[in-house]
């Protein structure tokens, strides 16, 4: 029955999609319709149908209704409520149904905040949207359908990845794909601006919310998927560099950009074409992501869905798209006004440019690293891992020079800045971090080739971030978003130079002293949960004057049988006191590792207060 | 510093007793997290519990009693498992275009900024 | 013109992109190492499940034309898969089957041995997996073909032997000669 729904709601949706494509370019040639009368009902009826689908995956997730294959493979009766509906995008059909989904009300709010502008615009967005819409649909109805019917109906199904049963990674998906669904109508506008030639200010104030909205959502997304790999991962780091992790962050690369340059245009009229490019561009990744993860093609912990005849789809559909859009890009390109307004070194335009710069290298070397091994093994048959050495060792010495561009950049004035001496102000805060960093690595032992320059460099941001809170140059938004990021920084660097570890096998009543601390195993009991058992621990870390208890756990989860750590966090607002332990083959024996990591909240908090600034603007504008 | 070595000294004699049992030393962490878990999915030989992982860290540890430097345990593991073992791929014909594409775009991307740029 | 070149260069990077990601889809994960050196250079010494005494891989391998270094463990159930075929192989006549046994314990190895018959002709233990990692080996079971004379590796297995593997293992051994 949900199955039938399901399916005849896809149906209808596809319908609706193929009669947009058919009458946009009829439409398009009348200049006074009103877009809001058929085509307006379409997407609406699309929307719907679309909402219905998912609605319907989600009660046959919730009932356990094992006649759906989807439902059969990824849900098991014993599973949380929370989990059955986590369920419901936590697999490959599902996911993509959720993508679909999220498309389609992007649409649907574009069309209605979009009243105001062009005819033309408007229809050429919608058609563009709709052949991304009409494209997973396909791939939806034709590879993977949600709704295949099982028979004879199974009384039990095989259970969820329980890894993936935990709250935060039950929403980062949606979130996750909130950003990069959002790049969608970023790339539909912006082939529909240059062909109707109105790459312009309205169209950069138009598209500027879309972007913002993207890159909050990306980043919270990003965010989120790091805390999950944090405490869930069990290997108490939050970035591994891995291939799943950087498809997220290039589109986040991608977008920064975007939205620098999404500024000039809408205050300059400069650099048109380069925010098309980058428009196509961002969306082309995020497609590429979903490619890249989906089709198995990468060898990383996050892939769970494996499977090449899909990835095939994919990849012909990201071929197509990019291809039109290189061609529309060339063909139309002459549309463009060339603004060759003159852009001083010292302004906020060339700031900006150089931000731009950075940002492309950053995504250059992470996405180059990303698909370089896939490369060479099909051409030369060699097989080569690219792991956090070859990201830190590239990244770092570039990340110097772009955090003291980013502390003054931003305080340059428009077109030309006129102050030619040198700021004393910005001098000393230099000196100071000198100073400071100096101090601080002295202390601490460390003694990289790196490490100092990129302190100072980051405490520099950091002084200068905070400085401009005071200052009225700027809009707030901005302030709290740089901040956020020199916060960012500063942690992970004091974190990453601060953090000790300790490991160890134990067994029940062994006591280890680790630094000034000493660390007891004191008790292991059984629990039962409804879908897992556990094995839990008790150890007791004792300082001089303070003592913790943290409780890791071990879990055997029987739907599907896994093993799962999980660790157990302390979190301060100094610190963070991380420990997880795992079964060994000695009797007996298990291997605890202990970790204490400095200021590891403080990483967290600087992603929100970035994601906050991108909020705030959003809310100031429209409020 | 001397109660440092101390230290690792007294953990290095309670762990030969029972290699199993020993703490692992800072060089085997450092060498480990480099080398990917071969039969895992994406995890590296420092963070992953397997069979694999666990003797994997037992020999770079023996190498590292023996004598042998950094470079001489990636070579003798490369040997022997290829060089997708290391997560750092070593610059050979293979992947200077990894280590040189980036730089080249990122100049290439100033040059275009310079020209555009009017210096005045 | 200038822009054709450019759209051309474009188009010519998305299309090759495209045909490469294309084929490594159709990639299997499964990877099997070109190996630098093909020959064996393994010297550790090991412990006899069976007695006290040790002795170095070398050693080990000098009695005939091939020799099969086998990797196993009790508690590894596609071991007991694979032991049938192990069983076929001891038949060869120019063939020396040695067991490495796995991270396991002696008793253990004894009983499964006990259980389902020995196709080796020496076994060593190697308990804490060291000896295993400087062959090479990814886990349990693995299988090596060597020739002796020349001291050089012929074939490797990762995983348990099956037919097919037996049949191919059999006509390297015939044709080598």
């Amino acid at each position: 029955m949900l199955n039938q729904i399901g399916n005849y709601s896809l149906y209808i949706a596809l319908l609706s999609s193929i009669l947009i494509i058919v009458q946009s370019p009829i439409l398009l040639n009348r200049n006074n319709i009103n877009v809001s009368g058929r085509i307006f009902s379409l997407i609406s009826i699309q929307s719907l149908m679309i909402i219905i689908s998912f609605i319907a995956l989600i009660i046959a997730f919730i009932i356990s209704d094992f006649s759906n294959e989807t439902v059969y493979n990824n849900s098991h009766t014993s599973k949380p409520l929370f989990y059955k509906i986590s369920g419901t995008w936590g697999n490959h059909e599902g996911s993509l149904l959720l993508w679909l989904l999220v498309l389609s009300i992007f649409l649907l709010i574009f069309t209605i905040t979009s009243k105001n502008l062009s005819n033309k615009y408007r229809i050429l967005t919608i058609f563009f949207q709709e052949i991304i819409i009409l494209g997973f649909l396909l791939f939806i109805l034709f590879t993977s359908n949600p709704f295949m019917n099982l028979f004879p109906i199974p009384n039990e199904g095989t259970g969820l990845n329980p890894i993936l049963q935990d709250p935060a990674l039950a929403i980062h998906p949606p979130i996750l794909y909130l950003g990069y669904v959002g790049t969608s109508i970023i790339f539909s506008s912006s082939l529909a601006a240059l062909i109707s030639g109105s790459v312009n200010k309205i169209w950069a104030k138009h598209i500027k919310d879309w972007v913002l909205i993207s890159w909050i959502f990306l980043s919270i997304g990003i965010l989120l998927g790091s805390i999950w790999a944090y405490y869930e991962l069990g290997w108490g780091g939050f970035w591994f560099w891995d291939p799943v992790e950087n498809v997220s962050l290039m589109p986040w690369f991608c977008l920064t950009a975007l939205f620098h340059t999404i500024l000039i245009l809408e205050k300059r009229e400069m650099f048109h074409s380069w925010a098309v490019i980058l428009s196509i561009t961002t969306f082309s990744l995020s497609m590429s992501g979903t490619f890249l993860v989906r089709s198995g093609i990468l060898n990383s912990i996050h892939t769970f869905a494996n499977d090449p005849s899909r990835g095939v789809f994919i990849l012909c559909f990201l071929f197509i798209l990019i291809t039109l859009s290189i061609f529309i890009y060339f063909f139309y390109q002459n549309k463009i006004k060339n603004n060759f307004a003159k852009t001083y070194i010292v302004s906020k335009e060339t700031a900006v440019l150089v931000n731009n710069l950075f940002m492309m290298f950053f995504l250059s070397v992470v996405l180059i690293g990303t698909v370089y091994p896939i490369f060479l093994e099909v051409l030369n048959n060699d097989k080569i891992s690219v792991g956090p050495p070859f990201y830190h060792k590239l990244i770092v010495p570039f990340m110097i020079p772009f955090l003291i561009f980013m502390a003054i950049g931003p305080n340059f004035s428009w077109i030309k800045d006129k102050t030619n001496r040198i700021n004393l102000q910005q001098l000393l805060f230099f000196i100071l971090s000198i100073i400071i960093s100096f101090i601080f690595l002295k202390r601490v032992g460390v003694s990289y080739l790196f490490s100092l320059p990129l302190f100072i460099a980051s405490f520099f941001l950091f002084f200068i971030t905070i400085r401009d809170f005071s200052a009225k140059k700027t809009n707030l938004s901005q302030k709290i978003s740089h901040f956020g990021f020199s916060l960012f920084i500063l942690s992970v660097l004091v974190n990453g130079v601060l953090a000790k570890e300790y490991s160890s096998n134990m067994k029940v009543g062994d006591e280890r002293k680790f630094l000034n601390k000493t660390i007891n195993f004191e008790s292991l009991i059984i629990d039962e949960s409804k879908n897992y058992q556990s094995l839990q621990a008790n150890f007791k870390i004792t300082d001089k004057n303070t003592s913790i208890n943290l409780k890791p756990e071990i879990r055997v989860y029987d739907q599907p049988q896994t093993i799962t750590s999980e660790a157990d966090i302390e979190s301060t607002l100094y610190s963070d006191n991380f420990l997880v332990f795992n079964i060994l083959k000695n009797d007996g024996f298990y291997n605890v590792r202990y970790q204490i990591k400095p200021f590891m909240i403080w990483i967290w908090i600087s992603i929100i207060l970035i994601s906050f600034g991108g909020i705030l603007s959003i809310v100031k504008k429209n409020g | 510093m001397k109660i440092k070595i101390l230290v690792l000294a007294i953990f290095y004699l309670i762990g030969s007793f029972n290699l199993s049992n020993a703490a692992n030393s800072e060089k085997v962490d450092q060498i480990s997290k480099n080398l990917r878990c071969l039969i895992c999915q994406g995890q590296s030989v420092y963070d992953s519990q397997s069979d694999f992982a666990l003797s994997m860290k037992i020999l770079i540890q023996k190498k590292i009693d023996e004598g042998k430097n950094d470079e001489q345990i990636y070579d003798f593991l490369k040997s022997k498992y290829g060089e997708w073992i290391v997560y750092d791929p070593e610059i050979n014909k293979n992947t200077v275009l990894l280590w040189v594409l980036p730089l080249i775009l990122f100049v290439f991307g100033g040059l275009l900024i310079f020209r555009k740029v009017s210096i005045k | 013109m200038v822009k054709n070149i450019k759209l051309i260069t474009v188009v010519f990077l998305v299309i090759v992109s495209f045909f490469i990601l294309l084929k490594g889809l159709n990639k299997t994960n499964n990877y099997s190492p070109k190996l630098n050196s093909s020959k064996i250079d393994f010297n550790f010494k090991a412990k006899f499940l069976y007695s006290d005494e040790e002795s170095t891989l070398y050693e080990l391998i000098n009695d005939k034309d091939y020799s099969i270094i086998n990797i196993w463990a009790s508690w590894c159930l596609p071991c007991r898969e694979e032991h049938p075929f192990l069983l076929n192989l001891k038949s060869l006549d120019k063939l020396n089957i040695i067991g490495i046994n796995y991270k396991d314990k002696e008793i253990n190895a004894k009983k499964f041995i006990k259980e389902l018959g020995n196709p080796y002709s020496k076994i060593v233990v190697d308990p804490s997996g060291v000896n295993s990692i400087e062959l090479g080996a990814y886990g349990v079971p693995e299988t090596i073909l060597i020739n002796n004379n020349s001291k050089t590796i012929l074939k490797k297995y990762i995983g348990p032997l099956d037919n097919k593997k037996l049949d191919e293992l059999k006509i390297i051994i015939k044709n080598e000669n």
